[in-house]
């Protein structure tokens, strides 16, 4: 049956899309996670092999880009697919923008570096990476699975990652004020956080384009927020177990 | 319902193939076998895979003999004696997925499920598993390229475990794959245990080595004539090398502890005695921190199964954190008792000093684990003691167990086995 046969070559070709999605998501995690291990670490090399990869999404972003128009013009896609192509489309800029973070984390890594800090200021920002590590992977896992009752709890990790973003950049205000001379590094590791804490945002975008690819609908809209004044998040509340 | 729409129908056409086509059986057992050989599989897994493999086929001709009664061909469902790849992922422990040569995944085994969570059938592997050594090896894989037998993959978030991953054509042209993981986890956390320990035990030589080497040089240079101060830096050097001796000692006892061989101690030993002697011979200690020890201990023997020497180390440690971190309640008790004839035997530290806060507890059995370091410092501790102590009782086959209040005190109970 030749209808049968278009359509497979046709889902092969968005196969094809999601595994370079899937290369994309796996190069930006782990720039995020090799950015900030080079920041504790104070690891210069680690970070100038980070922002060197950075150019491997600028390329794949690109090439996701030409694939997706190539597709539309051939097959003329409805509904679902032209949603699969054009959700790919944004994701993959999502990603590209998570990678920029990193590369701008890994940028940092010289000037802090310099002067040896107390290991205590990076416990705040390791926990903080795991969340929204936490939170890409979740959603990424997501888009995999296309399950999406499974995307649902994003908005609740954003709210952690915010909260966590919060109380570290008070203890980061203190390191300040308690002697000057941790104000250049802190100042840097205040970038860091705030790079961190977008990569979440980048990871709620892709949730609601997941979302959308595999509803058609847009993610509910959010709950009223509850005063949020007495919650606090422990560096360690990532979920360990196993 | 609309994930059933977009579910293309090649995909049922291939899980039907998949579920009826009995010469893949063998092959699939066979690459499975490989494929465990790769991963450096105990013998184990594959006798099991020879074993299913060798069954199978005793078992399909036997069925076929039967004639095809309940065989519905065409429709899908079940034929007569087709065990098919998906029954044989099913009885493998690791995770597994079988995939085709789009890297569509055509089925994921219960392991691989409960490992990885769920993926859409017919879904993209490469974006499940998209860390770039395993996105680079699936691909590699599907180009037919040479790739490395196995590759080890780390997954980071939400908790680390790490596996060792191979991937295998299955039935020559069948256009199937098959991606194997093994567990890797233990092996890794016990590796980098070692290393820690390492760093740790040479960091804390370091410590009082650089502080002695300080005042080493201040004795020749500004304090050479200065006889108080003199004294005074001696006093304290004294004090750094009696530190690094008693590490030394601990360290050395840990290993010994590693080194022997597993046995069960089989001396009996009289814990009223011993207890007696091991408050005795830390009264010294007791009057420095201005704590009275209460013993609270059966007149009549009371024996379990121990090694003596190592029983002593294990209360001396435990009476002794208890007059140095228990101190500000003034006394400690050392009780031991056993309910009744065959019952466990328990023997418990108590001190009324400031507790432990709830989240250090579960912690504070591991090496160099302090809740406090300057006061640990301070008491001349090394970070060690509860570490050797729940190796003791761990080869008594005894438990700790440690409840604590902060501002009440603390109490460590060992538990002895019956008999
Ligand atoms: N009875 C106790 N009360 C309060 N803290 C304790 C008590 N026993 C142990 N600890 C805590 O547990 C830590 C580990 O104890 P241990 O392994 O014996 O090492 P060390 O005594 O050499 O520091 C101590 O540093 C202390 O912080
Ligand atoms: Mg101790």
């Amino acid at each position: 049956m030749p209808g049968q046969n278009i359509r497979r070559s046709f889902d092969q070709e968005l196969r094809s899309l999601a595994n370079q999605i899937g290369a994309m998501g796996g190069h930006a995690e782990r720039m995020v996670e090799q950015a900030v291990g080079a920041l504790v670490s104070g690891d210069t090399e680690l970070a100038r092999i980070v922002i060197e990869n950075d150019a491997f999404l600028d390329l794949k972003e690109r090439e996701i880009g030409e694939n997706a128009v190539a597709i539309i013009a051939k097959r003329q896609p409805m509904a679902g697919d032209l949603r699969e192509i054009v959700g790919a489309i944004r994701i993959s800029s999502d990603l590209e923008r998570v990678g920029d973070l990193a590369k701008n984390i890994a940028k940092r890594v010289a000037a802090i570096a310099e002067v040896r800090q107390p290991t205590q200021l990076f416990r705040g920002i390791s926990a903080l990476s795991d969340l929204a590590l936490a939170q890409l992977k979740e959603v990424l896992d997501a888009y995999a699975s296309r399950l999406p009752d499974k995307i649902s709890f994003v908005r609740d990790r954003d709210e952690d990652i915010d909260a966590m973003y919060t109380s570290l950049f008070r203890e980061l205000l203190t390191y300040m004020m308690e002697d000057p001379r941790n104000i250049t590094a802190c100042t840097h590791l205040v970038f860091c956080a705030k790079n961190i804490e977008r990569v979440g945002d980048h990871a709620t975008n892709i949730a609601e384009t997941v979302y959308h690819i595999i509803t058609g609908a847009t993610l509910p809209a959010e709950r009223p927020k509850e005063d949020m004044s007495h919650r606090v998040t422990a560096p360690g509340s990532v979920q360990k177990g196993g | 319902m609309k994930e059933r729409e977009m579910q293309p129908s090649w995909l049922e056409t291939a899980a039907g193939r998949l579920r009826r086509n009995r010469v893949l059986l063998a092959a699939a057992a066979a690459s499975l076998l490989a494929v465990d050989l790769f991963l450096g599989g105990r013998g184990i897994a594959a006798m099991l895979a020879v074993a299913f493999v060798l069954a199978v086929a005793v078992l399909l001709p036997e069925r076929e003999g039967e004639g095809k009664p309940n065989a519905t061909g065409r429709n899908g469902t079940e034929q007569a004696g087709a065990l098919s790849a998906v029954d044989l992922a099913a009885v493998v422990q690791d995770p597994l997925y079988i995939f085709d040569r789009t890297g569509a995944v055509l089925h994921a085994n219960e392991a691989a499920t409960l490992a990885f969570g769920p993926i859409a059938p017919g879904g993209s592997l490469q974006l499940k598993f998209r860390a770039p050594e395993i996105h680079a090896f699936i691909g590699h894989v599907l180009e037919g390229k040479e790739a490395p037998p196995a590759i080890d993959y780390i997954e980071r978030v939400p908790f680390e475990r790490a596996y060792r991953v191979a991937a295998m054509p299955i039935g020559g042209e069948g256009g199937l794959y098959v991606l194997l993981f093994r567990d890797q986890s233990e092996a890794r956390r016990i590796d980098r245990m070692r290393t820690d320990f390492i760093a740790n035990a040479s960091h804390e030589l370091r410590t009082p080595l650089a502080s002695i080497a300080g005042f080493i040089e201040t004795l020749r240079g500004p304090a050479r004539n200065d006889a108080k101060a003199r004294d005074n830096f001696l006093q304290i050097m004294q004090k750094q090398t009696a530190r690094m001796a008693r590490l030394i000692d601990d360290l050395l006892s840990l290993s010994r502890l590693e080194a022997k061989p597993y046995v069960r101690p089989t001396e009996r030993v009289d814990l009223g005695r011993l207890l007696r002697e091991v408050s005795d011979s830390l009264s010294h200690l007791a009057t420095e921190t201005g704590v009275a020890i209460k013993l609270d201990l059966p007149e009549a023997p009371l024996e379990v199964t121990g090694n003596r020497d190592e029983l002593v180390q294990v209360f001396a440690n435990l009476l002794e954190n208890a007059c140095k971190y228990g101190s500000s309640g003034g006394r400690v008790t050392l009780q031991a008792r056993r309910e009744k004839p065959g019952a466990e035997t328990a023997v418990t530290v108590t001190d009324f000093g400031p507790g432990i806060p709830q989240e250090h507890i579960p912690r504070i059995t591991e090496r160099f684990y302090r809740v406090d370091v300057e006061t640990s410092r301070a008491q001349k501790g090394t970070g060690l003691g509860l570490a050797i102590v729940k190796h003791i009782l761990t080869r008594h086959g005894a438990r700790l167990s440690i409840r604590s209040k902060v501002g009440e005190g603390s109490s460590f109970t060992v538990y002895f086995p019956p008999g």
